[in-house]
């Protein structure tokens, strides 16, 4: 069983098709990372995944149930789980209450789940009483991360976690995914420092115009000479 | 000097009654974006429902105050699942278009109801406190206390609550509240409550102080979006300070120009306010 299946979805808006086919597949416990150039419809995918691009032809199962054209709150309530490329905070909003939001869809108390997400992010239990839209471009990514780890998910999809970020930061961010991913949580994420993000990767797709390119644990691909060539940046 | 005193008391007091519908206003505007401009009629109806209550069970005005504001709360509400629900998807000019719909509507159904003369909640002259040279009506007290209550209510909900983070939550990012599985139904419909209950008990008090009319809300509604937009459009606390401003600045004119002039200063603070810092005090969304 996988953890989410998604096969020859065609998906877009206003009747143009920005998928044309692509499939995906993240097992349990896996980090699956989609690359590929600028237009190539890698967010698109997961937006259509996570039922906010509507869907014209394709299936998605998450663990062995059909979940295609779901809203976002039945993804939410599922154990799916998404953090936006940008505007993924709420910037008027302490880092508390961004948090605290990120589990409004589930019942009991929110302690635990804090903890948790403390764990990984101490620096948020620091700066928990801070307005969120008043941090640096790292400590929101955290805070991003942190309110979609609040639904206590099986499955985090990640929109370019590391755009903007220092060189610093950006590695920072990849061994924190690495750990949640560690927790059993399995990961999809789309990246721009596509060579890194391959690097912790289980698997990668290469995606470009909508339709799979390539497909290989992360090594192979990094070792691929023709996607070295054509999608690494040589 | 006491005079400006006695108008800066009259001031807080008006200021008070415009922040009451300017909080519903801005969180309306936060959560749906869009000006309704039907909600100073939803002040003037929640002043005559709570007229019917007192003339029906001959109940004091104070307590005749939260059945208003339930009643108010429930046919805001109303009105957003019948009337706005269905156009929620399209542009938000035609929203705003048929809120003004709604508000001659409302108006109608006042005169048809409780007739279009002038009335009071209470007839007799209430004996007015001197206090050395200022004079101050024990309605005035009553109103700033019950307003500064509901305001502080409001403060507690929007900031311990679940549905109250919700709601700014919304406010702030609804792409985001939307991926993070927060209802937007539910939000949109609490903020309809809490807006229309605000709405009638600004109506209320201003009742109180003067005397209802089909009219009331309606003139006031453009000082009220006067203090929604030197607040910040869709912050609660601004559209406090903003109406306190408001409000102050409308008395104390009267010092220098004729009191007719009083919704020119409001309209005149707005346009500035536009021009000059059109974020607001606290940076609106719009």
């Amino acid at each position: 069983m996988s953890l989410l299946n998604a096969q020859g979805l065609y998906a877009g808006y206003g009747g143009v098709d920005i998928l044309r086919g692509t499939h995906l597949r993240v097992e349990t416990h896996e980090i699956v990372v989609i690359v590929g150039p600028n237009g190539a419809g890698k967010s698109t995918a997961m937006k259509a995944i996570f039922g906010l691009v509507p869907i014209r032809q394709g299936r998605i199962d998450y663990r062995d149930e059909n979940i295609t054209r779901r809203p976002p709150e039945q993804m939410v309530s599922r154990g799916i789980a998404y953090v936006p490329q940008e505007a993924n905070v709420f910037p008027s909003l302490s880092v508390l209450e961004n948090l605290e939001l990120g589990a409004y869809a589930l019942p009991g108390d929110n302690r635990q789940r804090l903890e948790k997400v403390y764990a990984i992010f101490p620096r948020l239990k620091e700066r928990r009483r801070q307005q969120a839209g008043l941090m640096s471009g790292g400590e929101r990514q955290m805070v991003a991360m942190g309110r979609a780890l609040m639904i206590e998910p099986q499955l985090l999809m990640l929109d370019e976690p590391t755009a903007g970020l220092s060189p610093q930061l950006i590695d920072e961010t990849f061994e924190r995914i690495a750990e949640i991913n560690a927790l059993g949580i399995g990961v999809l994420m789309v990246e721009q420092n596509a060579r890194q993000a391959l690097t912790i990767a289980s698997r990668g797709y290469v995606l470009a115009t909508g339709e799979n390119r390539y497909e290989d644990t992360g090594p192979a691909l990094l070792a691929n000479p023709e996607v070295a060539e054509m999608f690494l940046g040589g | 000097m006491i005079e400006v005193i006695q108008l800066l008391i009259n001031g807080i007091l008006l200021g008070s009654i415009l922040a009451l519908g300017a909080i519903g206003a801005t969180m309306i505007f936060g959560v749906l974006r869009f000006a309704h401009f039907a909600h100073g009629d939803l002040m003037a109806i929640g002043a005559y429902f709570a007229l019917s209550v007192v003339s029906i069970f001959n109940l004091p005005i104070l307590l005749a105050l939260p059945v208003a504001m339930l009643l108010t709360a429930g046919l805001a509400v109303g009105i957003d699942q019948v009337i706005y629900r269905r156009i929620r998807q399209v542009q938000p000019v035609i929203l705003l278009i048929s809120s003004f719909a709604t508000a001659l509507v409302l108006r109608s159904l006042i005169q048809m109801i409780w007739g279009s003369s002038n009335q009071v909640y209470a007839t007799g002259i209430q004996m007015p406190w001197q206090i050395g040279p200022l004079i101050l009506k024990p309605d005035h007290l009553l109103i700033f206390a019950a307003a500064t209550g509901l305001v502080v209510f409001v403060h507690f909900f929007l900031t311990r609550t679940r549905m109250g983070k919700a709601m700014r939550a919304m406010s702030d990012n609804m792409n985001l509240a939307l991926v993070t599985g927060i209802p937007a139904n539910r939000v949109i419909m609490w903020t309809w409550a809490i807006g229309g209950a605000l709405a009638a008990a600004a109506g209320v008090f201003l009742g109180m102080d003067t005397r209802l009319h089909p009219v009331m809300g309606w003139t006031l509604l453009l000082p009220i979006f006067a203090a929604t937009i030197l607040g910040g459009i869709g912050r609660p606390y601004g559209a406090i300070v903003g109406g306190l401003v408001i409000g102050c600045a409308m008395e104390l004119s009267t010092l220098i120009i004729p009191g007719s002039y009083k919704p020119a200063v409001a309209f005149a603070i707005m346009v500035v306010t536009l021009i000059v810092r059109p974020q607001g005090i606290i940076k609106g969304a719009a």
